[in-house]
């Protein structure tokens, strides 16, 4: 394969599975709270952190990471105790975020608006040896805690107060969601871009859920779909000259359109057993003919 | 935890302290004074039902024995230790006010119930006792059969019997309750209420929120009536003729149907 000649590709190859890997796994628990924009936002945040890595001269992503997790766990204290507009005041997070990344860029004097593109988009070709080693090492860790927490993380998501009377530690674990979520937003940032992370965290959640009936296997099918478009998506950009991240976003849609319509076929084998399958409904009239299996109403 | 150098407060054995006391409790939700001076002790094995109209506090008053609620004034302690330094989690089952068990993600009906047991494993590890227990809860509720099901495919009642499955799961020694069986069918009804009868007999306590005793009444000891935030009546179950005529008395079951309506034999609103 000529395509894993070049040591940029074998880069774009290995970032791409593991964001296929990692932003389903923590997507799923943000998909499960009814948080599914919650990715988005951060996005927005993190460009922040990435106008302040230029502007510093320091590096994009680490800044990028650094301004997310603060954004992230400020969007946890809202939702903690901002109860009465809380969707207002994350609007204000989201676009102060995205604002103050623009304005950051334009202030260096290495940024420019192409520079720019490459952060909002992805750039998946330009993932540099040092980029690998942060994506590596944050990759780990939002894989120890999404699969290693997965009973804790499920229990927290799908009841918090139940979740608190079990005696979880709720609020250490929402912000370990948090924190996890800006950690995998910024170690997709290079491959899908920041606009489309969100994207990346619930399109394959999404799709997955037409045809599990179990977290487990939601879980599984998700992370499976995000490596399938991930690595067809790196692929097809090589030899068709297209960004990478809006091809990985489009297949991952593409994939959801095809999961829903496998839905309601699944669902009528799994409900028709064939002893289901003759039967209507039977009226049973008083005093009429007694029933077959012969029970004394 | 050294409960016994408290003199005079904690010298009890465990076995005869209250499961719950709550003395003087107020709580307000919003601003608004919800609890005005609680008094509420529920004893080991006992069965205590809490009633009271739409707004009387019922549901309050439990929320904040779990620490849902925080109290503005009083004392709670839980099996003898104050809820400050109250830890023993593990011992509480509590079935929160719902009408489904589904999340944003499908689960299965065994999902649901494990998250219950998990303050009984050691970091989320399930080892055989633990999957057991699931197992027996689900028995118990009568949806062992349907374990691998999604709850999305469930009917009302059968997501509440799944949500007091997983109060079980954990082997509750006190079981909290809010309301169990609103929009349950009587089917349902009848089978949470075995269910509840073989966690009595295996010496739990309970205290439950209820908007008619039902099918529960024979199993409830006593019952504490709310009205605007006071407990009104602290006793034996009331009568049902003439508590049906008190203020404040509604006849609404939203998820009822025909062949569903609840049991007139209890109270009150």
């Amino acid at each position: 394969m000529e395509i894993l000649s070049y040591a940029f590709m074998q880069r774009a190859l290995i970032a791409a599975l593991i964001v296929g890997i990692t932003a389903p796994a923590i997507g799923i628990y943000l998909v499960q709270r009814r948080q599914a924009l919650m990715g988005d936002g951060i996005g927005h945040v993190a460009l922040t952190g990435v106008g302040l890595g230029f502007l510093l001269n320091s590096s994009p992503v680490w800044m990028a990471t650094a301004v997310a997790v603060a954004g992230s766990v400020v969007m946890e204290l809202i939702r903690w105790y901002g109860k009465t507009r809380g969707d207002l005041a994350l609007a204000m997070l989201f676009y102060g975020g995205m604002a103050g990344g623009v304005m950051l860029m334009n202030l260096s004097d290495a940024g420019s608006s192409a520079n720019l593109g490459t952060y909002l988009f992805g750039s998946i070709t330009t993932v540099s040896p040092q980029d690998m080693t942060t994506i590596y090492v944050l990759a780990a860790l939002v894989l120890a805690i999404t699969i290693g927490l997965r009973r804790q993380l499920f229990a927290v998501c799908q009841d918090e107060e139940f979740a608190r009377v079990t005696g979880l530690p709720v609020r250490l674990l929402n912000l370990l969601i948090a924190v996890t979520a800006a950690v995998t937003v910024t170690v997709a940032m290079r491959v899908v871009g920041l606009l489309l992370v969100s994207a990346l965290m619930v399109i394959p959640v999404a799709a997955a859920q037409q045809i599990s009936r179990s977290f487990a296997v939601t879980f599984a099918t998700a992370v499976g779909i995000g490596v399938a478009v991930t690595l067809t998506g790196t692929t097809a950009s090589y030899y068709v000259d297209v960004p990478s991240g809006a091809t990985i976003v489009l297949f991952a849609i593409a994939l959801f359109v095809a999961f829903t319509a496998l839905a309601a076929p699944l669902a009528r084998k799994r409900a028709g057993t064939p002893a289901a399958a003759g039967k209507g409904c039977t009226l049973e009239v008083p005093g009429g003919r007694p029933a077959e299996d012969d029970v004394r109403v | 935890m050294k409960d016994t150098d408290r003199p005079g407060v904690d010298r009890a054995a465990p076995e005869d302290r209250p499961v719950i006391e709550l003395r003087g409790a107020t709580a307000s939700l919003g601003g608004r004074p919800v609890l005005r001076g609680v008094d509420l002790t529920v004893r080991p094995g006992e069965v205590v039902a809490l009633l009271g109209a739409n707004g009387s506090g019922k549901s309050t008053a439990v929320r904040s024995v779990i620490g849902q609620v925080p109290l503005t004034g009083g004392e709670l302690a839980l099996f003898g230790t104050p809820f400050r330094r109250f830890r023993q989690w593990a011992r509480i089952g509590y079935v929160p006010q719902r009408t489904t068990a589904a999340g944003g993600v499908p689960a299965t009906v065994r999902e649901v119930v494990t998250a219950g047991r998990l303050a009984r494993t050691k970091l989320g590890i399930l080892r055989k006792a633990d999957r057991a227990a699931v197992h027996r809860a689900l028995e118990l509720v009568g949806m062992a059969d349907r374990l691998k099901d999604s709850v999305n495919a469930l009917s009302g009642g059968q997501h509440q019997r799944v949500l007091i499955a997983r109060a079980l799961a954990g082997e509750p020694d006190l079981l909290i309750m809010d309301e169990p069986m609103a929009g349950v069918d009587l089917a349902s009804q009848e089978v949470l209420a075995a269910a509840l009868r073989e966690q009595v007999g295996r010496g739990a306590t309970v205290l439950l929120v209820l908007h008619e005793l039902g099918p529960l009444e024979p199993l409830i000891d006593r019952a504490v009536v709310l009205r605007d935030g006071c407990v009104v009546h602290d006793g034996p179950p009331p009568e049902a003729v003439g508590q049906h005529a008190l203020p404040g008395h509604d006849h609404v079951h939203p998820h009822a149907d025909a062949a569903a309506e609840p049991l007139r034999t209890g109270l009150l609103s």
